[in-house]
């Protein structure tokens, strides 16, 4: 490196019987780093001779170059310490040596403008890094865009079954994602992934793989033909130096079954009765080399069990001594949790105790759980182990009916005994959801009946409605914005499903059959 | 058992404009309950639930509509004539904070 900064003075004397002599000017000199000379300079501290260095016998070329440029005085700038350029002045045009006024006011300009050039230079300096910042903060923002628009929005409601997903990007924006696919036959696709590389480019590769494997779930049911498709296609479409590990499995949320496929992807565990294990399958990441196979393996999630998937964000996220987090420690939490959003909640809670306060998230961090709840009592193919049949109707998809199918529902879990304020609850979420039916499900269609399905287990009340939707519909927990919908920034409307959580102990949707099929449960409390 | 047609009636006494409605507030509801607070000027509005025995997401819409437009133009609204479920459905969905709920139409109206 040169010092970037050298300027090249003239000095002059006023003639007074001639015309100002022409300057004479010297072309920068720079001085390497390593030069002897700038030590001197700095131990100087004002104007010195050339004459007066060359005594010294400093082994400078600087001072070399300097002779040859015919400068005859170096004033050194400095500030804070730093020579951060030098005047250099050539001989008097009188011919004199230079004057100790003359060293004085050289002295006194150095001392002034030394400060002003640094200063010069440091905004220089940041103006390139701020924009160089605002690019970097440009493309996260970017990357970050593309990542949340596409991950899914909403849990899939599954009867029977807790889901709960978890994404944190890194401040970079790994390329991680996960997605649930409807499948045929009630099944749910269940994806994780992570994109090699970071950024803008991790970004575009997960979008295209995202849409690789919805595609390829449409043709096919089997999770190691889903993935060798998708690789397929990956291998002509991404970057050489890129590929993708990614879990496919697809569950079967009426027996547990769960088939799955990995592409070199973190394996899943599994919390069953007896302990923790992992769940294995074979395969290469997507996107590295054409035609290749990936095991098909099964298992089953028994009621009770719990699974999570995750991406490498949390075994390889590091604590203050450098140590990983790991794959023991992640199994040990696995093992201790058996509630799919406690879960995710308590490995958050030990991978911030474990990174410590102030660290930088390294990698992104995602987790999908899934868990079968123990009360598979009730289901839809009519197998209502425990649950008696109290009333069973179909109305003709028409606006109003909603207010008979409340009426009725209504009527009879007050024969039932239920209180009077849980009575006006369960009727309201009644109505709301025979409307959905009516409205969303059946598209007022007539023709379209609405089946209503009262059933009674212990002191559970359960209320199923179907319609001839397509499912498996989404659970829609936001709550409504009333400020947004006041202000006129959001439409008045949307309080139906809101409504409907609100009122009842307990909400299922799922499809069935070819149907969607809503369940509301009440308890009973204490009545006859 | 079908619904009960909506109807609203404009009361004014005393400069306090009360909008006494009957039947379910639901989607039938829109266009008369807008019409008639539309025809109305000046301060506060007083919404009378007391021949009100259903009301649902979409009646809550047309509810949520008022107070948009009555917040708008700066009038107050308040409430009274509600069941307890009602009630508790306009605290679960925030509408009381903004619309005050009185137990009876005295109340409601002395507490201009």
């Amino acid at each position: 490196m040169v010092k970037p900064f050298r300027r090249s003075a003239r000095a002059e004397t006023p003639q007074p019987e001639s015309a100002p002599a022409p300057a004479v000017s010297i072309a920068p000199i720079p001085i390497p780093d390593h030069d002897p000379l700038i030590g001197y300079l700095l131990g100087a501290g004002g104007p010195v001779d050339i004459d007066k260095i060359e005594k010294i016998e400093l082994d400078s070329p600087a001072v070399r170059e300097l002779r040859q440029a015919g400068v005859h005085l170096v004033v050194p700038l400095i500030s804070q310490g730093e020579l951060i350029g030098t005047l250099n002045l050539g001989k008097r045009l009188s011919d004199q040596p230079y004057s100790g006024d003359d060293r004085k006011l050289l002295r006194g300009l150095a001392a002034q403008v030394a400060p002003a050039i640094r200063l010069a230079q440091l905004v220089q300096q940041q103006e390139a890094e701020a924009k160089e910042r605002e690019r970097i903060e440009q493309e996260l923002r970017v990357a970050a865009l593309i990542q949340q628009t596409l991950l899914p929005k909403e849990l899939p409601a599954l009867a029977g079954w807790e889901i709960d997903a978890y994404y944190r990007p890194a401040r970079a924006v790994g390329g991680d994602f996960y997605d649930f696919i409807p499948m045929t036959n009630g099944r749910l696709g269940l994806v994780i992934g992570d994109v090699t590389d970071k950024g803008v480019p991790a970004a575009l590769v997960m979008a295209t793989t995202r849409s690789t494997l919805r595609a390829a779930a449409q043709r096919s049911d089997d999770p190691g033909a889903i993935l060798a498709e998708a690789n397929d296609v990956l291998v002509d479409e991404i970057p050489p130096a890129m590929f993708v590990t990614c879990l496919f499995g697809v569950l079967e949320p009426a027996t547990g079954a769960l088939t799955f496929a990995n592409a070199g992807h973190n394996l899943p565990y599994v919390r069953t009765a007896d302990g923790v294990i992992e769940l294995r399958a074979t395969g290469m990441p997507l996107g590295l080399m054409p035609k290749m196979v990936y095991d098909v393996k099964t298992a089953v999630l028994e009621p009770e069990a719990s699974m999570l998937l995750t991406s490498d964000g949390i075994v390889e996220a590091h604590g203050p001594d450098g140590s990983m987090f790991g794959f023991g420690r992640l199994m040990g939490l696995v093992g201790s949790t058996s509630n799919a959003t406690a879960l995710t909640t308590s490995i958050l809670a030990e991978l911030d105790r474990f990174c410590g306060d102030d660290h930088e998230q390294e990698d992104d961090v995602t987790m999908v759980t899934v868990r079968r709840t123990p009360s598979a009592a009730v289901s839809a193919q009519g197998f209502d182990v425990g649950f008696d049949v109290i009333e069973r109707f179909t109305l003709p998809s028409e606006e109003g009916n909603e207010r008979q199918v409340m009426e009725r529902v209504g009527s009879t879990a007050a024969r039932l005994g239920l209180g009077a304020d849980r009575l006006e609850r369960l009727k309201t979420a009644v109505s709301e959801a025979a409307m959905n039916a009516i409205e969303h499900g059946n598209g007022f269609d007539p023709a379209l009946p609405v089946e209503v399905t009262v059933l009674r287990g212990g002191d559970r009340l359960v209320v199923r409605l179907e319609d001839h939707g397509t499912g498996p519909e989404t659970r829609d927990a936001e709550v409504p914005d009333l400020d947004a919908k006041l202000a006129g920034e959001q439409s008045p409307r949307g309080w139906g499903l809101f409504l409907i959580e609100q009122m009842v102990d307990g909400l299922r949707h799922y499809a069935a059959e070819g149907k969607h099929v809503i369940e509301l449960e009440m308890s009973m409390e204490g009545a006859s | 058992m079908p619904g009960t047609a909506f109807d609203v009636r404009v009361d004014e006494i005393d400069g306090v404009v009360t909008l006494r409605m009957t039947g379910d507030v639901n989607r039938g509801a829109q266009e008369p309950l807008e019409r008639a607070y539309s025809g109305t000027t000046g301060g506060s509005v007083v919404l009378d639930f007391s021949d009100v025995d259903y009301i649902n997401s979409t009646g809550i819409a047309v509810i949520v509509g008022i107070l948009a437009m009555a917040r708008a133009a700066g009038r107050e609204v308040r409430a009274f004539g509600l069941t307890d479920h009602y009630r508790q459905i306009f605290q679960i969905t925030r509408i009381a904070d903004f619309m005050a709920i009185y137990d009876d139409e005295n109340t409601a109206v002395a507490a201009g």
